[in-house]
């Protein structure tokens, strides 16, 4: 990988984020392609130079990537519909940098859209009815739910650690702060970490508070060759690192406190050649506030069991040493489903300095991690460091 | 008792002789003669040396620990939405497997993690009158 420059040669050129968190008179496609114009035009390419073509969504199924090829008109050269979950669309990214760096195409677009909030899903508390798929016949008839699978973790992390609800309660405030400053945030009214406490529980120790919002949305990001991005209308921001991982329960016999995050994590800041301490911004995905708080721990941000102290007193706000989700997260601003590609859309406005009152102090390098699936059962977790160009 | 009505799980060809066991009232675990590794969920393979051949089941003590578990108070699916609050666990098995499963005939609010828990075998009806039981788990 070193020997071709791989992955520093390949850079994000353009991105857009829907600006809707309720479409009910569009569909996933509609929504998608609409992301597509916003993204082609942010980079000054069009539809004509799109010769990869990467995306997933809640309904896509087989050949669902080439149902939405077949939406846009475009006959792309290579295609990925890979979903591993929420963190499909850095998984992307980084197959997308694979792609342009071994020449199999040059332009790729990744897409998402989605209409779960006008479609009412139920993705958290909705689960466990009677699937006739048989790797779920261990956990279908006990309830299992994704927020009581994650909610299964933060009580392991509480017993393990010492762990408190007012710590990831302190998660679900921040970004809510952060969401404040974000006028296309769903839910900007700011809130304490009492109203969270005295949020109705959701699955014990989770509180309505710290699960994420849904909404609807989408969004696009465009991947090319750093040498065409130079040329391109935005400032380009490189990739540096990417790292992929799954964990499950294995045989029954699996550290429940370790996730995904640990193995891509570390793939992707060797890659970089980066320290923790490098980074300016991290974009974690926050299904839960357990979420951001296991996912920094496995990211080695902080050391396991320290992930309580690591968020609270302002360390993750915008003027705290690692500032953590500046738009306000799937927590605050949106989360229609699958939220990993917005992850990868704000960490670049930032590095570009495009965003407004809450916009970061210059940030050079940032991480975002996506997580699909279900942390305490089985998971996805994919890595991608970014940075501005030297 | 609980009030979950238990979806009934689908059974493969690779998980047939687990349930089977169940109906019988005895949790059975799979064990791989080849390596000697305890496999849970059961599969028609042993993941750990790829060798089909010396696969056994064997019946478990039903004893275990909680490793983890929550208070469920939300959940619309069929079977559950008028069970909640309900306790959904891991269970440490002895025989060192784990496994997922309800926490029954108690005060949800008196489970613990590291509180020990012994099987037991909720039958359900089935259409075709076969008798399916799912194993949850009591407070010792």
């Amino acid at each position: 990988m070193t020997s071709n420059q791989f992955p520093t040669n390949i850079a994000i050129a353009g991105v857009y984020e829907h600006e809707s968190r309720f479409s009910p008179d569009k569909t996933e496609f509609q929504i998608m392609a609409e992301c597509a114009k916003g993204a082609l035009d942010d980079s000054g390419l069009t539809l004509a130079d799109v010769d990869g073509l990467f995306g997933a969504s809640m309904t896509m199924g087989m050949m669902g990537i080439v149902d939405l090829a077949e939406y846009l008109n475009i006959r792309p050269t290579h295609i990925d519909g890979s979903n591993i979950g929420g963190s499909s669309f850095v998984s992307h990214v980084n197959h997308a940098a694979a792609a342009i760096n071994a020449g199999l195409c040059d332009v790729a677009l990744v897409l998402y859209g989605s209409t779960a909030a006008s479609n009412a899903m139920a993705i958290g508390t909705g689960g466990s009815s009677g699937s006739r798929n048989p790797e779920t016949a261990f956990t279908v008839p006990y309830g299992m739910t994704t927020v009581g699978s994650y909610a299964m973790y933060a009580n392991l992390h509480m017993n393990k650690y010492g762990t408190t609800s007012e710590q990831l309660a302190e998660i679900a405030v921040t970004m809510r702060h952060h969401a404040s400053l974000n006028p296309l945030a769903k839910m900007r009214k700011l809130i304490t970490v009492d109203d969270v406490l005295s949020s109705r529980l959701i699955s014990s120790p989770l509180h309505l508070l710290d699960c994420c919002i849904i909404s609807d949305g989408g969004g696009a990001v465009v991947v090319t060759s750093l040498e065409r991005a130079r040329d391109l209308r935005s400032k380009p921001i490189q990739i540096l690192g990417c790292g992929e991982a799954v964990q499950h329960q294995g045989v029954g016999d699996t550290d429940l406190l370790t996730i995904a995050a640990k193995q891509s994590g570390d793939q992707a800041f060797a890659m970089a050649g980066l320290k923790r301490s490098d980074i300016d911004l991290a974009m974690i995905y926050d299904s839960f506030t357990i979420t951001v708080l296991a996912t920094l721990e496995n990211l080695g941000f902080c050391k396991a069991g320290e992930g309580g102290n690591f968020v609270t007193g302002g360390n993750i706000g915008l003027k705290g040493t690692l500032p953590v989700n500046p738009d306000g997260g799937g927590l605050s601003s949106n989360h229609p489903g699958m939220r990993g590609i917005f992850l990868i859309i704000e960490a670049v406005k930032q590095l570009r300095g495009e965003c407004g009152e809450r916009q970061l102090d210059s940030p050079e390098t940032a991480l975002a991690h996506g997580t699909g699936g279900t942390i305490g059962d089985k998971h996805s977790g994919a890595t991608l460091i970014l940075g501005v160009t030297q | 008792m609980s009030n979950i009505e238990h979806p009934l799980p689908h059974a493969s060809f690779e998980s047939l002789g687990y349930w089977e066991g169940t109906s019988r009232n005895e949790l059975v675990l799979q064990r791989c003669n080849s390596c000697q590794i305890v496999q849970h969920r059961p599969r028609g393979i042993c993941v750990n040396c790829l060798d089909a051949s010396n696969l056994e089941h064997f019946v478990a003590s039903g004893k275990g620990t909680i490793y983890t578990y929550t208070i469920t108070e939300q959940n619309q699916a069929k079977g559950f939405a008028k069970a909640c609050p309900y306790v959904l666990a891991y269970v440490d098995l002895e025989e060192g497997s784990r496994m997922l499963a309800n926490i029954v005939d108690c005060d949800p609010y008196n489970v613990s993690v590291g509180a020990e828990v012994m099987v037991k075998f909720v039958t359900q009806e089935r259409p075709d009158t076969e008798s399916f039981a799912v194993p949850v788990f009591t407070l010792s």
